[in-house]
């Protein structure tokens, strides 16, 4: 199983302005931790600060459970698929081994095809899928990179309700056993995929994270489970009195 | 189908506007003598045709080359975009056919002055084309593959450039459409063959219906090209989104 993964922040400044209060944080070894809050209180930043595509401020550390490093451990997936147009289905799931200049493992590229139940379309192109398939094979791309860690940014906000329903159930299975940070604005997609809920509220000094009491049963929950729905209308309000 | 129909319309007004209006031949010609010398001089016109065309088409070989350099070359180094760059831009304040004379004078009568004009002419488009494509690649592709730890290298040849081919290819559209203008330009300056030097002789001696005639090959040269250029780039492109075909298979 993944580590888990520390974070100590000072307080972060974006264009002079306090985003996220000093604090901090630590996400629970191959547990899902999901993270949200109104828009613009700094959830991307956060991710974006792990995923190394920000500089970290002074005094910021991020502490792997097992001592290591994060650089080069970590997999994320964004909002949109993100998938090279120009590249076939193979070819885009394969894509980090060719950026590294490695020589791609395709069989297992393959499998993770078949995985996320796209095979036979290993060579089409990003043009000829499906909103929902290309967040598949966005999915496949991330789990290829086999790392540790993985950051999501909103990664089924793009597509319809009933598909991003299959894809919680399906990126729950297939992500079971690493440390994953998920950043969502759906609160249902949070209960049902997550170990832990944390709620960024704006604070003068920059946002702080809050814990939900999350329903007893171990994700992947039920959408139907009442605890769940209990749950839900609670985070709801957390987040209504946050905005 | 509908070019072909609307073409042979125009070709039929303008000869009853002739046979109406009794313009005398050495203003306007009617079609049907244009169609005539063409006939009748093809030798002398096609051989003419072959020493534009092979112009053009260095033209467009050496143009596009130093575009594409260029343009990688301003992504790939920060000193190139400060140095380069405004020199780029004010080198197009000078109006190409102003220089036309000094490269007749540097590079003589032969073919030399005439690609080195096209290659300048079609230079600009295109690399402002592909460095604008190199410049607008998406964010979160950038992201992508920085999280992925490919070095500055492998995202320019894997991930910039490839998104840039589409503005490329705009590029290489605009080069193939304006590189007959550069050849022919050339042509007027000094030559002593292409449809740019039989434009000017005939001009001199009042024979309308060649220039006319020259100018059709010249025409038809450069539509020829242009449509080539677009099939190539259709099928070395075809993930290229485009809106306005037909097939929109999605």
């Amino acid at each position: 199983m993944a580590p888990d993964l520390g974070l100590i922040l000072p307080v972060v400044q974006l264009g002079g302005r306090p985003v996220l209060g000093a604090c901090e944080l630590r996400f629970g070894a191959g547990q899902v931790t999901a993270l949200l809050g109104p828009s613009g209180v700094g959830k991307s930043t956060l991710l974006r600060l792990l995923a190394g595509l920000m500089p970290l401020p002074a005094g910021a550390r991020i502490l792997p459970g097992d001592g290591g490093t994060l650089a080069g451990r970590i997999a994320w997936m964004g909002q949109q698929d993100l998938l090279m147009p120009w590249l076939d289905l193979r070819g885009n799931v394969a894509l980090g081994a060719r950026l590294r200049g490695q020589k791609p493992d395709l069989a297992r590229a393959d499998a993770l095809i078949q995985a996320v139940g796209l095979a036979g379309r290993e060579k089409a192109r990003p043009a000829e899928l499906s909103g929902g398939m290309r967040q598949r094979a966005a999915l496949a791309r991330t789990l290829m990179e086999d790392r540790p860690f993985v950051l999501m940014d909103e990664p089924f906000s793009a597509v319809d309700a009933p598909t991003r329903h299959r894809l919680q159930g399906l990126a729950s299975g297939l992500l079971a056993g690493r440390t994953v940070l998920l950043v969502t604005h759906d609160p249902l997609e949070a209960l049902r995929m997550a170990h832990r809920v944390l709620v960024l509220r704006p604070g003068p000094n920059g946002a702080v994270a809050e814990d939900l009491v999350l329903p007893a049963s171990p994700p992947l929950r039920a959408a139907t489970d009442p605890a769940v729905l209990t749950a839900q209308a609670a985070l709801l309000d957390m987040l209504a009195d946050a905005a | 189908m509908r070019a072909l129909i609307a073409a042979i319309g125009i070709l039929l007004g303008w000869e009853a506007f002739v046979r109406w209006s009794e313009v005398p031949p050495f203003l306007l010609p009617s079609p049907i003598r244009v169609g005539n010398v063409l006939w009748t001089r093809w030798d002398i016109l096609i051989g003419h045709a072959g020493t534009t065309l092979t112009e053009i088409l260095l033209g467009m070989v050496f143009g596009s080359l130093l575009g594409v350099s260029t343009a990688l070359l301003l992504t790939a180094w920060r000193g190139g975009r400060r140095w380069l760059l405004p020199l780029l831009i004010a080198s197009q304040a000078i109006p190409v056919f102003a220089i036309a004379p000094l490269l007749t004078l540097w590079m003589g009568f032969g073919l030399a002055s005439k690609i080195a004009m096209a290659t300048i002419i079609i230079f600009f488009p295109v690399a402002t084309a592909f460095y604008d494509g190199l410049r607008r690649t998406e964010p979160g592709w950038l992201d992508l593959a920085t999280t992925m730890g490919a070095s500055r290298t492998a995202i320019l040849w894997r991930v910039r450039v490839p998104a840039a081919l589409p503005g490329l290819a705009s590029g290489l559209r605009v080069a193939a459409a304006v590189a007959p203008i550069g050849a022919v330009v050339g042509e007027w300056v000094g030559a002593s063959s292409g449809l740019g030097y039989v434009m000017l002789q005939a001009n001199g001696r009042s024979q309308t219906d060649v220039m006319f005639a020259a100018l059709a090959i010249l025409a038809t040269m450069a539509m020829v090209l242009w449509f080539v250029t677009d099939l190539l780039l259709r099928r070395m492109l075809p993930w290229q989104p485009d809106a306005l075909s037909e097939d929109t298979s999605r």
